[in-house]
């Protein structure tokens, strides 16, 4: 792996190292962060507790019911967002649209997401994160593509889940299947490693330092189906760092009501009547999408290799 | 249930839990890092969420993370005015980036509404850097810690913009913008030491929370 991290002498500073880019994320840990569409949405994220927004031109939800190519937003919407709020302004980029994500870097956001809910711009690579000085999260499904994804600079996984659906079964897929992955290199020898490496279709070395530390790298997050304060709950008792939610809570009654009581369900994941004080009285939960009765060519998750 | 996948174990299994009681605020940010730390230099490290986990400890760390949501948490969840009151009573707190906005007497930058838990005499102001483009690491010198110097990592991190004659600066960077304070047992960096594997301001953290103890 290609490690741009190197002490700085004193007097000096370094930017964009990978300890400043997976720093960020740890420091969003045990926190929401929420999809946001305009600088309205933004306020109300960050006066409900959100520790990032993630700016984009639509929802999931909305991509999904409207279809066409879904694209990076307008540099004037990103702008608006972030004088709008004062927490980390993050933002999408197509899968291997590079210049997309160098936009998002001269508009000074604080991640770039190369994300699966927007129309991939290259069925073959992925962006070269290493490139960048801003931090990249991306998308896995499984160990394997999130030490793919890692190898090529991600400073922050998120498990994919299905976004726009409301549908929280995948997400619920994908953290068990890295987490199961996890464990069983952990109870490997070093000989069965490399055939592990070989069938995740990752890089020894970080095949070898998962086995080691039990854990990614990087910081896990959750995305792709939540929209209840108990799915953010749930998935944190699942082992993630934190969670997105994306057409989730503004798709439903009561953004305000129910984006604050993700927030405090999230924080206090394990305490079940904390969990059932906040889900009273929001209002509908977005509708949703069985994933099920989702015909194979629209799910999101599996853009991206 | 899994609880694998997470950064760090709370309480390392090399660990001899001899020496205080320390907690660290777990309402959300990198408290699981300072909770690592804390354990692997003998403390007795709890998470505090609820008012009655505050009650038993001897000293807190307050981690980095979003000071704005720490704030609203911590008024939601009735843990504000305690910690205040532990402050007021000297008890020892160490806070690190979002952990310094919320022992600074006066905010700037903070969001609509935001409040501070207070306790350090300066004016601190939030993401005085800019966006994450500008997060960085260095070297400073802290002189209270001796050599070598500490490797610093500053995520959207703030600045102490002004310190009042009751605390002290501990450490600034080369343009003089001060990063780290101290004022009687309450200690806070703008920086990360968590995240660097540097120990030194953990361990002159615990020795404020020993001598309280003992005394």
């Amino acid at each position: 792996m290609t490690e741009s991290s190197v002490p700085a002498p004193v007097g000096t500073s370094l930017t964009g190292s990978s300890r400043v880019k997976r720093g960020l994320a740890e420091m969003l840990k045990g926190g929401v962060i929420m999809d946001v569409v305009t600088a309205e949405q933004a306020r109300i994220a960050e006066d409900a507790g959100a520790v990032a927004v993630m700016a984009l031109e639509r929802v999931p939800a909305d991509i999904r019911a409207q279809g066409g190519v879904a694209r990076m937003s307008d540099p004037d919407l990103i702008e608006a967002i972030i004088a709008e709020v004062s927490i980390p302004v993050m933002a999408k980029a197509r899968i291997g649209h590079f210049v997309e994500a160098q936009v998002l870097q001269a508009l000074d956001v604080d991640y770039i997401d190369e994300s699966e809910v927007l129309s991939p711009a290259d069925y073959v690579n992925h962006i070269d994160k290493w490139a960048f000085n801003t931090p990249f999260v991306c998308g896995a499904t499984n160990l394997g593509e999130a030490l793919r994804r890692i190898n090529e600079g991600a400073a922050m996984i998120r498990s994919k889940g299905e976004a726009g659906t409301g549908d929280v079964s995948e997400a619920t897929k994908h953290i068990r299947k890295i987490s199961s992955e996890i464990n069983q290199l952990k109870s490997m020898t070093r000989d069965e490693l490399y055939v592990a490496a070989k069938e995740l279709q990752a890089p020894y070395e970080l095949v070898l330092e998962v086995a080691e530390t039990g854990k990614l790298p990087v910081v896990l997050f959750v995305a792709g189906g939540v929209a209840t304060p108990a799915d953010a709950a749930m998935m944190m008792q699942l082992g993630a760092d934190g969670v997105f939610v994306g057409s989730g809570i503004f798709k439903s009654g009561n953004p305000e009501a129910r984006a604050a009581a993700v927030v405090k369900a999230t924080t206090f994941y394990d305490d079940p009547s904390v969990i059932a004080d906040v889900s009273r009285g929001l209002g509908e939960a977005m509708v949703g999408i069985n994933v099920g009765d989702l015909a194979a060519p629209h799910r999101l998750a599996e853009r991206g290799w | 249930m899994t609880t694998n996948l997470r950064s760090e174990s709370i309480a390392p299994d090399d660990a001899v839990h001899t020496g205080p009681r320390v907690g660290v605020l777990a309402l959300q940010g990198d408290f699981r890092e300072h909770a690592h730390v804390l354990g692997r230099l003998g403390a007795h490290v709890s998470l505090v969420r609820r008012p009655e986990e505050l009650d038993a400890v001897d000293g807190l760390v307050i981690p980095g993370g979003e000071s704005s949501v720490m704030d609203k948490l911590s008024r939601t969840f009735g843990l504000a005015e305690p910690l205040k009151e532990a402050i007021a009573g000297g008890m020892p707190v160490y806070g690190t980036c979002a952990g310094l906005i919320m022992l600074a007497d006066t905010l700037l930058d903070a969001i609509a509404g935001q409040q501070s838990l207070g306790g350090l005499d300066v004016v601190v102001r939030r993401n005085a850097f800019g966006s994450q483009n500008q997060s960085f690491e260095t070297d400073l010198e802290v002189p209270a810690l001796g050599e070598p110097p500490v490797h610093a990592v500053f995520i959207r991190g703030p600045v102490v913009e002004s310190v009042g004659p009751a605390a002290t600066p501990l450490a600034s960077l080369a343009d003089g913008r001060v990063v780290a304070v101290e004022q009687g047992n309450l200690l806070g960096t703008s920086f990360h030491p968590e995240i660097t594997g540097e120990y030194r301001f953990h361990e002159y953290f615990l020795a404020k929370v020993a001598a309280r103890v003992t005394r």
